[in-house]
């Protein structure tokens, strides 16, 4: 079994609603975590990324003026002088099957519906801690691999082209861990 | 992209795979079956200690609906005040039932829905509109009534049909919208 030490995680929160913020606060600070950092818009959150180096980002989507599929956007930057590679968690009332596959192309690590629960949230954090995926770098998309399988029968016109090694298992930690005992 | 030594980037026709060792990993800690710390437990009982406060906050953003509205009824629909009606009722479809008040949350996002797919927002009918603004305002301020639990339900299921069949009929030409309309929700049930 395996749990995972927050107070060693950074968090940057983005949501311009006061009160899911708190929501936010007191549920990773009840998980352990100690430093947790907050901001209401995109533009300061940008910033606060670049400042504090966050190891999770944790945004809303619908915010005024700078939103979190923009954010999401750029902390995705590959050519940025931060880290573009962070784990973002996109926490939002938008419950459609069509905004998930917008915030996946936006490089959106996880997806998660409000209304928001405290399990959903720790099992999404166990996932980018425990699972990372690895990115892909193509001519429209930068950010972890949006593939969550490995078959190999999709044909469809976005299929990347490279071979057998296109397909590229990237075992995780659990399983790693597990193949030891 | 960023000079890191610690990535191993492979090349491929027309993309490349980069792996990096995880630099999370050593926030990963392995413990026995008998460890009794449950963090999701925790954070569960310490959301039941915020819920004394849920009430007031579910006012406040029933009252930011009802201004956002007041707002329309008073200038039009502009982008601002349409931006704002859908911002006060989607953080109303997204908070209201953590805070309890499943149904204003539905029926919450039946508004969100009218907004985001009606054709012409001046074309809807105002009292679909100002019913979902009533509704949520009743469910949040008679919700310490002991049978309004199940008329809340009733009524939100009402609106949202009543506001299906609408927007059903307004996009019968639009099926980009019609497709999303009728796509089922991705939110975990109640």
């Amino acid at each position: 079994m395996f749990r995972i030490d927050f107070n060693k995680l950074r968090f940057l929160v983005c949501d311009d609603n006061p009160h899911m913020r708190r929501i936010l606060r007191t549920l990773l600070h009840s998980f352990g975590a100690r430093e947790v950092y907050e901001s209401e818009d995109g533009a300061t959150a940008l910033e606060m990324y670049s400042h504090y180096v966050p190891d999770i980002v944790i945004t809303d989507w619908s915010m005024p003026i700078f939103d979190g599929l923009e954010l999401a956007q750029m902390i995705r930057q590959p050519e940025s002088k931060g880290n573009p590679y962070a784990p973002i968690i996109m926490l939002t009332g938008h419950s459609e099957k069509r905004r998930v596959t917008v915030a996946r192309d936006a490089g959106v690590t996880e997806f998660l519906a409000k209304p928001i629960s405290a399990k959903g949230l720790y099992q999404r954090i166990l996932n980018v801690v425990a699972n990372p995926r690895p990115f892909i770098k193509t001519k429209t998309y930068f950010g972890p691999d949006r593939r969550r399988n490995t078959g190999t029968t999709y044909i469809g016109p976005e299929r990347r082209v490279g071979g057998e090694m296109e397909v590229m298992q990237q075992p995780s930690l659990l399983d790693k861990a597990r193949a030891t005992i | 992209m960023a000079k890191d030594k610690t990535l191993q980037v492979t090349a491929f026709a027309d993309h490349h795979v980069i792996t990096q060792p995880n630099p999370l990993r050593k926030v990963l800690r392995r413990v026995t079956e008998k460890d009794i710390d449950d963090p999701v437990a925790r954070a569960e009982k310490a959301l039941a200690g915020l819920s004394g406060e849920f009430r007031n906050w579910m006012e406040t953003e029933a009252d930011r609906l009802s201004a956002a509205h007041a707002a329309i009824l008073k200038q039009g629909f502009s982008d601002a005040t349409r931006q704002e009606l859908f911002r006060a009722a989607h953080d109303i479809k997204g908070d209201a039932a953590t805070f309890g008040f499943p149904s204003a949350a539905a029926a919450a996002e039946s508004l969100c829905r009218i907004i985001e797919h009606a054709p012409d927002l001046e074309e809807v009918p105002s009292d679909l509109i100002t019913h979902h603004i009533n509704a949520i305002q009743a469910i949040v301020r008679e919700r310490t009534k002991l049978d309004t639990a199940s008329v809340a339900s009733a009524l939100s299921r009402k609106l949202r049909g009543v506001a299906d069949e609408y927007l059903a009929h307004a996009n019968r030409d639009r099926p980009e919208h019609l497709e999303a309309i009728l796509a089922p929700s991705i939110a975990p049930a109640d």
